[in-house]
């Protein structure tokens, strides 16, 4: 009894640890970001490996999201005979919900990983105590070159996720339900508005911000060798996941009420 | 000989672990100073609470006679320009190749002429006999090359103090003797203060002007290297004849 009391406890007082040192790693990253000079080589460099090498998982997820969203939309529709609506179904889905959820979830996975992974090891060989130790910031070095990469990449591939789920849903009306493209686009743009698509924007905002921060916090928290990195890098996938979907019913009711 | 750097009643615990229990030392200006000491007894964790790596649990530490013991990270960066660390296993930059590690403390410190900066590099390049390896990554050189490059990194400032983790451990006795001669030659013409920590004898006695011994949190045994054997402690003979304790009793 006692033995269940004392362990609750240790994972209550390392929880609350944890988010101490995710707020402080917030808090430092936004001051160096305020106060020190940007490392541009750095962030292109991330830019490439965070955003643009991410395109193709993009591709293939929202594509094949917005043709199983047409079916699945067609399929229940059809009961009511209004199949041919399918266009605004898929439209509104996409840019207000599935295309920021799954994306971040999928690119938070690929990112989220690769950067716990690449600081982890860092931490453990003693190179990020061998940049402190030669007067360089850590944060401004490792942190803040990841976070503005993922914080420019994320809002633009959930915006061709956008456009290649809606995609996805002309190829499904236009092969498989009969519907024609000029039907299916003016359906799908007439219902469609712009705060539809910068809700689902604002949304990837913060999941940027969850997934660079949760990613390079257990990075540089990792301990323990090879084990400790591989048990990092799980835990980041995990909690980032966890932060986006509970996150994103906040954010869904905070846009709503805008 | 005024002090560059100064122990007080430093204490450091890991857990129930105490391992710096009340230790005190005085490392003086231009001084080498190698700490002598078992695996474990907390010879690297000194070397890092110089440094600012680790926090001390009590006690002060002193670099120039200024107390750096509660600064803040912005505020260490300032000793980390004077005192340079040497990593036991090298801590290289494993997606820079080895010019730009060794060019890495310059670029942080501001030397904006790549010409000064392509200089200094490959000088201290030449001194650990590494030249031609400034294009390869720190994947593709042996242990003993990485540690060279660790040292030419670590002395590419030419600061005044240089913190050597185990700089000779892993080598063989050829390359063991250069970098010993290396420690000595910066102390020499550059009037270095080096720290030295190892367990390796043989260079205790090439690169030490006095010894520490590092046992049980304190320091057992600070003075002259030829002195260390005849003090009497027994775990520090043993461990200068290469025996433990038990069999020396026996």
């Amino acid at each position: 009894m006692r033995f269940g009391r004392d362990w609750q406890e240790w994972r209550l007082w390392r929880g609350l640890e944890y988010v101490g040192g995710l707020s402080k790693l917030a808090k430092d990253t936004a001051r160096s970001m305020a106060t020190q000079r940007w490392e541009g080589a750095q962030i292109v460099y991330q830019m490439d490996v965070l955003g643009v090498q991410s395109f193709s998982i993009v591709l293939i997820t929202a594509t094949f999201m917005g043709m199983v969203l047409a079916i699945q939309t067609a399929y229940a529709l059809d009961a009511f005979g209004a199949k041919l609506y399918v266009g605004e179904v898929v439209a509104i889905s996409m840019t207000r919900e599935l295309a920021p959820v799954i994306i971040s979830l999928m690119v938070g996975g690929r990112v989220g990983a690769g950067i716990t992974a690449e600081i982890g090891a860092m931490k453990v060989t003693e190179q990020i105590d061998a940049l402190r130790a030669m007067g360089a910031n850590p944060v401004r070095k490792l942190v803040v070159p990841r976070l503005v990469a993922v914080l420019f990449f994320l809002p633009l591939l959930v915006l061709l996720a956008d456009a290649l789920g809606i995609l996805g849903g002309y190829i499904i009306s236009t092969f498989e339900l009969q519907i024609s493209g000029r039907f299916y686009f003016s359906h799908a743009f007439r219902m469609l508005k712009f705060t539809d698509v910068l809700s689902g924007l604002g949304k990837t905002v913060f999941f940027a911000f969850a997934i660079t921060l949760i990613g390079c916090y257990n990075g540089m928290t990792a301990g323990g060798g090879a084990d400790g990195v591989g048990r990092a890098t799980t835990f980041t996938v995990v909690l980032s996941s966890i932060v986006i979907l509970i996150s994103n019913f906040f954010l869904t009711k905070l846009f709503l009420a805008l | 000989m005024e002090p560059f750097l100064e122990f007080k009643g430093v204490e450091k615990a890991f857990g129930d672990n105490r391992v710096l229990r009340g230790l005190d030392l005085a490392v003086g200006r231009g001084e080498s100073m190698v700490i002598l000491g078992g695996s474990g007894t907390g010879k690297s964790v000194l070397l890092k609470i110089a440094i600012g790596l680790l926090a001390a649990d009590a006690g002060r530490v002193l670099v120039e006679g200024e107390d750096v013991t509660d600064l803040s990270e912005p505020e260490w960066m300032n000793v980390r320009r004077k005192v340079s660390y040497m990593f036991q296993w090298g801590a290289l930059f494993d997606s820079m190749n080895v010019y730009d590690n060794v060019a890495f403390p310059l670029r942080e410190a501001r030397v904006h002429d790549e010409n000064e900066v392509r200089r200094r590099v490959l000088e201290k390049l030449g001194l650990v006999g590494l030249s031609r390896w400034a294009d390869v990554f720190p994947s593709d050189l042996s242990g003993g090359m990485r540690k060279r490059v660790a040292l030419a990194r670590s002395i590419v400032t030419e600061p005044a103090c240089i913190l050597y983790d185990e700089p000779t451990s892993g080598l063989d006795p050829v390359t063991a003797d250069t970098i010993n001669r290396l420690i000595r030659r910066m102390q020499e013409v550059l009037g270095v203060t080096s720290v030295v920590v190892t367990h390796d004898i043989a260079s205790m006695f090439k690169v030490a002007d006095r010894v520490a011994f590092l046992h049980e949190g304190v320091m057992a045994y600070v003075g002259r290297p030829e002195d260390a054997k005849s003090y009497g402690h027994p775990v520090l003979t043993g461990f200068i004849e290469g025996r433990s304790p038990d069999e020396s009793e026996t």
